[in-house]
């Protein structure tokens, strides 16, 4: 019942997302679209609508994903370095391959990100003090010394404020020909939605996953690659969406328990809902001008995220 | 090696390093030359104390290595405020306000954010330290999110001014902010002197502390102030760098294999002295000022505490 409720809600949203612009579009002109508003239709407003769907489905089951597989629910891909190794990714390839096209950004992006959740997971097996906070205080430790390292290099060719913008995600750049990146995000998606139970039992430990017969390494190995995928792919057509991930879950979970089968298509119905409302709120705010979904989500979910917090006991 | 000797060593390394800084290529005018490069000393010195005083405090206080005060969004309050300084000024950002008042507003909101914090968390009881960090770091990311939504919108030219804030520096300190920041300085150490002893029964956790008789919750907040007034200070005084703790402390364990925070406290303040020195002779010297002190070590610090991740069983 709920779900067809928030499906119906997403629906909806999508529908204003479409026409709310600079370009006055109503309703009604969809029976009698000239040429100028079918254009503005296609190159803009329909693929800012699928880009916000597939990146909201995308980060919050993301988020899950990692909380399962470290078996911690303050995991998620702005606390454990994601973002910062996919700017570091960005910021090498725009550094060593000039020319290079977004696709290639798009490899260095993933690459980094890849290894950098090795390397954290790695992290994160040696830490014997299991106390539930330690584990994302140094996930973000790790972020911002990856920050400090693509800093160093950033600083050395005059492009720190460039940088910066990188880190903000932002919808009005999602144009037609340029946003059709994100749908590579959809194959890593559907995987890890087929696969979250396993992640789950991965987050349980080696010895307990192998006996029940599961392929830890590979298992790890394909949940961080989905991961890092799908977070590379919308960092390179979007933005960083910072919170996203780690806020949606855990209000899923507070709402809907905490049975994987059961939460994860509320996580991903939450997450493009959140997102679009936040979208089209920014679009809204500053009229005719629009905050970037990177402020708006950064500023929502850091707000619902302290709330959260200090009313757990 | 016997600790004593240890410590005079570091302290003739620190002499000498600040020898070779003062006199290395002075060029004619013999007098403007030396009096400026004394001040940057006077001044690295004051930074290395701070910064090491608070960070080996903190690490007591939350039992492990690798954090640092600068996790609990200091920093990220210091660069708010001063990005929505351009932002709102624009170029005649030093026409409104001068280096002090810059200065001392500076200390004021990150001391107010602190004790809001502080207030935030303590109240309610029950809460432990690592969830007085986690909130300090959602508001600091929180806080850089709106940064650098302002610094995307701010022309390029005025960038960098904010630019000129973001990285530590020790080029452009002026006077009478190095007296206030000694004193507050001066006058933090004194107050902490009486408690330094505390920290050692503290390091055996909690439940000892108790035990022994530390009022413990009491005391971390008087540390914890401490600290906030040290990392303010330093902070405003030539601003962020965000991995220096981390390196100095760690170099400082690694040094003196000793529990007693009286040695251990001295020792990072010298080892802090050894690296800025060091470094800030490496970017006048070697780099020609084509990057700055706080870049450099950052990225020192960061790739050594990748590596203490990497090697340590247990952190």
């Amino acid at each position: 019942m709920k779900k067809a409720a928030l499906i119906l809600l997403l629906i909806g949203l999508s529908f204003i997302s479409i026409f709310v612009g600079i370009k006055d579009i109503s309703v009604l002109d969809i029976f009698s679209l000239n040429n100028d508003k079918a254009l503005v239709m296609v190159v803009s407003r329909i693929p800012r609508t699928i880009a916000i769907i597939l990146a909201g489905v995308g980060m919050s089951v993301c988020g899950l994903i990692m909380q399962r597989m470290v078996h911690n629910k303050f995991v998620s891909p702005t606390t454990v370095g994601t973002l910062d190794a996919a700017k570091m990714g960005i910021l090498m390839s725009v550094l060593i391959i000039p020319q290079g096209g977004t696709f290639n950004k798009m490899l260095f992006a993933l690459v980094f990100t890849f290894l950098s959740s090795v390397i954290f997971l790695k992290m994160t097996e040696r830490i014997k003090y299991r106390n539930v906070i330690f584990i994302p205080l140094v996930g973000i430790m790790f972020g911002s010394i990856i920050n400090a390292i693509s800093t160093f290099f950033a600083y050395q060719y005059n492009i720190v404020q460039n940088m910066n913008a990188w880190l903000i995600g932002d919808f009005s750049s999602v144009l037609q020909g340029r946003y059709e990146m994100i749908y590579i995000s959809v194959p890593a998606i559907v995987l890890t939605y087929l696969y979250a139970n396993k992640f789950t039992v991965v987050g349980m430990g080696e010895s307990f996953s192998k006996n029940l017969g599961l392929n830890y390494r590979g298992t790890i190995n394909l949940g961080l690659f989905c991961v890092s995928l799908t977070v590379s792919v919308i960092m390179i057509t979007v933005g960083a969406i910072p919170f996203l991930g780690l806020v949606i879950p855990n209000i899923v979970s507070i709402l809907f328990g905490d049975n994987l089968k059961r939460t994860l298509p509320y996580t991903a119905l939450f997450g493009a809902v959140f997102l679009a409302a936040c979208d089209i709120l920014g679009r809204l705010i500053i009229y005719p001008y629009e905050v970037p979904i990177g402020i708006m989500v950064g500023t929502i979910g850091g707000i619902i995220f302290l709330i959260l917090l200090l009313k757990k006991k | 090696m016997h600790t004593k000797n240890k410590l005079l060593l570091l302290l003739g390394l620190v002499l000498i390093l600040t020898a070779i800084f003062m006199f290395y290529s002075t060029g004619t005018n013999l007098d403007y030359v030396l009096k400026r490069r004394g001040f940057k000393i006077a001044t690295i010195i004051i930074v290395s104390c701070c910064v090491a005083y608070s960070s080996v405090i903190f690490q007591t206080l939350t039992a492990n290595k690798i954090l640092t005060p600068s996790i609990m969004g200091f920093e990220a309050v210091y660069l708010l405020f001063q990005t929505v300084i351009v932002f709102m000024y624009g170029d005649k950002t030093y026409k409104v306000l001068t280096n002090s008042e810059n200065f001392f507003l500076s200390i004021v909101f990150m001391m107010l954010f602190a004790v809001v914090m502080y207030i935030l968390i303590f109240k309610k009881g029950g809460r432990n330290m690592f969830f007085l960090l986690l909130i300090g770091l959602i508001l600091g990311t929180l806080f850089s999110t709106l940064s650098s939504f302002m610094q995307l919108v701010i022309d390029p030219n005025e960038f960098s001014i904010i630019e000129g804030m973001m990285f530590a520096s020790f080029n452009k300190i002026n006077l009478d902010l190095f007296w206030f920041a000694f004193a507050i300085m001066m006058a933090v150490f004194l107050i902490g002197y009486r408690y330094i002893k505390f920290l050692d029964v503290m390091a055996l956790g909690k439940e000892n502390a108790i035990n022994l008789g530390v009022n413990y919750n009491r005391m971390v907040q008087v540390f914890l102030l401490l600290i906030s007034i040290l990392v303010a200070v330093s902070t405003a005084l030539v601003g962020p760098i965000t991995f220096l703790g981390i390196l100095v402390t760690n170099l400082t364990y690694e040094l003196f294999k000793t529990q007693k925070h009286s040695i251990l406290i001295t020792a990072c303040c010298l080892v802090s002295c050894i690296s800025l020195i060091g470094g800030q002779f490496l970017v006048e010297h070697l780099f020609n000022f084509s990057t700055t002190i706080s870049i450099i070590i950052n990225f020192i610090g960061g790739l050594y505490f990748l590596f203490l991740l990497m090697r340590t069983q247990k952190v």
